[in-house]
């Protein structure tokens, strides 16, 4: 009570596209091998539901703070869950027993004190989503619900971790066969400059990251503001299509002395009906990523109406690949909108 | 209009101080995708998106104040970014379009 916390209660939706991402095996190639890839990665393929606690000790709101503190101190937990059929009311933390038994409200109901205003995360959500929450938030551990809004487990920290090192060592072990025959490709031509990023699929922290270089990368090289900006734009927003519509991928950038190409090339699940994608204000963004700003749909035609030159060719079921061309030498003469 | 002048005249707080950060113009959007397309350069930001990726796009766009509106909380991973890229940050109890109102002086910044 009087405590300025503000509640955000998260929302998403699992689509059974995360279920068949779950099982999709990591492509440590198609992301050149990095290891810091595979942790994100690893972040991204693993889910709040793989790693939390399903067997949840909850009281009931009528229960008193004097059973609540029991319950804790049996079972050697400093939160509890205040639960009735699957609904989660609230939650009953140290500091609420503290205060009880300062107060002398022990003997009250557990609605009355516990803290009704609940961050909570989402089954179907990406490890890395948790792992941002648990940095922004204090609380050692979060309640998890499912789609239906129902208390299915609670994720601590230390679940998250265990579950991390654990698949960290298979890969670990798996990369080690790997580098005896890995060999360093270069590509050829000399007077391109080319770089690539590799881009994870609902990584949102780290989305704008290669947007930032390029844009950086063009200001050293001196090319026209207002086309670093347009490269800039359909960089990011090819970016964020990646991360949050794709199984992950690369985004690729080409400078040569005419233009500038970026391209974006994921590892599917494909757009079926390319025509419609790149209409304005479509879109198959879940609820979570447009709570985030994202998802309007405008990503395909806002970059389509930056580029000079735009192609775009999918395969449902493998990739979808999306080149914009910009023109270096155009925009001297004033062109480009 | 420096930072602070924006965090007088929404009667804000500045969350993240930035030194010179400055604005000429202001652009009201919620939708990352519209701000990216049709922010204009050095226009003061007033969404109320309060997280990392906003600070992407206000670099991408050139923006250096960012307006969070309805006293939003920035989280710590979305102040650090600001800090390191320069963009401040001011939090206010308005809504957007109040927050427009109140910054109605400076014109509106479309690319």
């Amino acid at each position: 009570m009087g405590s300025e916390y503000t509640p955000t209660i998260l929302q998403g939706q699992q689509t059974s596209d995360d279920e068949i991402l779950a099982k999709t095996p990591l492509d440590t190639k198609a992301l050149g091998g990095d290891s810091s890839v595979i942790i994100m990665e690893l972040l991204q393929r693993f889910k709040v539901r793989d790693v939390m606690k399903r067997q949840i000790i909850s009281i009931a709101r009528s229960a008193t703070l004097r059973e609540a503190q029991r319950l804790m101190r049996e079972n050697r937990i400093s939160g509890l869950p205040v639960c009735e059929e699957g609904r989660l009311y609230g939650i009953v933390s140290v500091n609420d027993i503290i205060n009880g038994l300062d107060r002398g409200w022990m003997s009250d109901a557990c609605e009355k004190h516990m803290a009704t205003n609940l961050v909570v995360l989402e089954a179907g959500m990406p490890l890395a989503f948790a792992l941002r929450y648990f940095n922004n938030y204090t609380y050692g551990r979060f309640p998890v619900l499912d789609s239906n809004r129902k208390l299915v487990g609670i994720v601590s920290q230390r679940d998250v971790m265990r579950a991390l090192l654990y698949e960290l060592s298979v890969e670990i072990r798996k990369l080690e066969r790997k580098t005896s025959n890995n060999t360093q490709e270069r590509a050829a031509g000399e007077s391109y400059f080319r770089r690539e990023w590799a881009v994870v699929r609902n990584d949102l922290s780290r989305a704008g990251h290669a947007a930032n270089d390029i844009k950086s990368i063009l200001r050293e090289r001196k090319v026209d503001r207002t086309v670093s900006r347009r490269v800039a734009v359909a960089a990011y927003e090819l970016e964020i299509n990646i991360c949050i519509h794709s199984h992950g991928g690369v985004l690729v950038l080409l400078i040569s002395d005419e233009t500038v190409t970026i391209t974006a090339k994921d590892r599917g699940p494909g757009i079926p009906d390319i025509e419609w994608a790149c209409r304005d204000g479509t879109s198959t963004a879940n609820d979570w990523i447009r709570s985030m700003g994202f998802g309007a749909g405008m990503g395909l035609s806002n970059s389509k109406r930056v580029a000079d030159k735009f192609d775009i060719q999918s395969e449902v079921g493998k990739f979808t690949k999306v080149t914009c061309t910009f023109n270096l030498k155009k925009q001297q003469e004033g062109a480009g909108s | 209009m420096t930072a602070d002048e924006i965090c007088a005249k929404v009667d804000g707080v500045l969350a993240v101080p930035v030194e010179d950060a400055a604005a000429s113009g202001v652009y009201v959007g919620d939708l990352l995708s519209d701000v990216m397309g049709h922010a204009g350069e050095d226009c003061a930001l007033v969404t109320i998106q309060n997280h990392l990726n906003t600070i992407a796009v206000c670099t991408l766009v050139g923006c250096s104040v960012l307006v969070i509106c309805h006293n939003r909380p920035i989280p710590p991973d979305m102040a650090e970014g600001a800090a390191r890229e320069g963009v401040a940050i001011v939090t206010t109890p308005l809504s957007q379009y109040a927050a427009a109102l109140a910054l109605s002086s400076l014109p509106p910044a479309e690319h």
